[in-house]
């Protein structure tokens, strides 16, 4: 490894930290959301320092070479983080949904008792 | 014949003011003491005023939630407004208004009638692979339901008190989960579930919500919804309003 490739590594995961701190300072992403990211972004830094780690938890569990073991980590963490958004997108789906159907409904409700008040005693939808 | 008092005809409307006037001026001919609901999913017509024009109720959802989310509010409306049963009737006339009080009456021993296309009445027919989808469908779900069902994809349908209480929260908005689906969730929920013969007309107006070329994708999803359904914990029912046996 030469000094360019390690740095390159170190500054590349430091970014995404930065990124991702920059965006919750500017409540563009909530913490629960930026948790994932902050895990993700803290263990690339510390391989990125210390890529020692990664060839010798490589070599204890049998991966011949140490970067499939990254991409695979890569891989997991991504998958994960789509699947909680998948998750986070319907429960978001069925509150909408919930919100427009009571909208709705509410908005039928008001107009029934607006012509109630302009007509009292008579049931407007007879 | 049975009293329509507390009868809530739910008519789900998308882009439908061709037909819809029409349909609720026959509901209101061949059902007279009904309640009509016409639940608009988001139309860019001119549905609602259409529909209120001809004497309707009209509650407008602001965006399209299909025909489950529309199923939904109309359930929640039945259950504020003190609807014993809710009647589902499609907005472009494909229903016909006369086959109502036979569901209605199926009503007084069972939680759920379907108007079942294939039961000897009427001409609607389907072929091919869309016919053998609804088929293999209608198959499992008189299993699940426990009693023998043809034409479980049927949107012309009545549920009674207890079936209003759990669709009004937990009618599904899925593909297919207004149909297959909701079957199934209230079959699990120990409601009994029946299909009245119902003859279907053309449709009046609008285009059909279903390509036949689609058929073996739409049979892989309802197979998909089927099987998730069935996964799913069952809910209760509630005690109260319990039909005659």
């Amino acid at each position: 490894m030469t000094v360019t490739t390690y740095v390159f590594g170190i500054v590349s995961a430091a970014l995404v930290l930065l990124v991702v701190f920059e965006m919750l300072r500017r409540r563009r992403v909530r913490e629960r959301h930026a948790l994932a990211w902050i895990v993700a972004g803290a263990f690339a830094l510390l391989v990125a320092i210390f890529p020692q780690l990664l060839t010798n938890t490589a070599s204890l569990i049998g991966i011949s070479v140490p970067t499939n073991l990254g991409f695979f980590i890569g891989v997991v963490v991504l998958f994960l983080v789509s699947v909680q958004h998948s998750a986070e997108l319907t429960v978001l789906e069925e509150k909408s949904r919930t919100l427009a159907e009571n909208v709705a409904l509410q908005d039928e409700r008001i107009a029934r008792l607006e012509a109630e008040v302009r007509t009292p005693g008579q049931d407007p939808r007879a | 014949m049975v009293s329509l008092e507390k009868t809530l005809v739910v008519m789900p409307a998308y882009n439908e003011e061709a037909a819809i006037a029409g349909v609720i001026a026959e509901v209101y001919a061949t059902l007279p003491g009904v309640g009509v609901l016409v639940v608009n999913d988001g139309s860019s017509d001119a549905t609602v005023a259409v529909a209120r024009a001809a004497g309707a109720t009209v509650v407008d959802l602001p965006f399209n939630l299909g025909v489950g989310g529309a199923m939904r509010t109309g359930f929640k409306f039945a259950r504020s407004n003190g609807f014993d049963n809710v009647v589902q009737v499609d907005s472009d006339g494909q229903h016909d208004p006369i086959g109502v009080p036979a569901l209605v009456e199926a009503l007084q021993t069972n939680d759920v009638a379907i108007g079942a296309r294939f039961a000897g009445e009427g001409d609607y027919d389907a072929r091919g692979p869309r016919r053998w989808a609804m088929t293999v469908l209608a198959t499992v779900v008189s299993r699940i339901a426990h009693t023998p069902l043809t034409d479980t994809t049927s949107g012309f349908r009545a549920a009674g008190p207890r079936a209003v209480a759990i669709f009004a929260d937990h009618y599904p908005a899925e593909y297919l989960g207004d149909t297959v689906e909701s079957l199934v969730l209230a079959a699990r929920a120990g409601c009994r579930i029946t299909q009245v013969p119902v003859s279907m007309r053309p449709r009046a107006g609008g285009t059909p919500s279903h390509d036949p070329v689609k058929a073996a994708v739409y049979l892989g999803r309802a197979c998909l919804a089927l099987v998730i359904a069935l996964w799913r914990p069952p809910l209760a029912l509630s005690p109260e309003a319990t039909p005659a046996a």
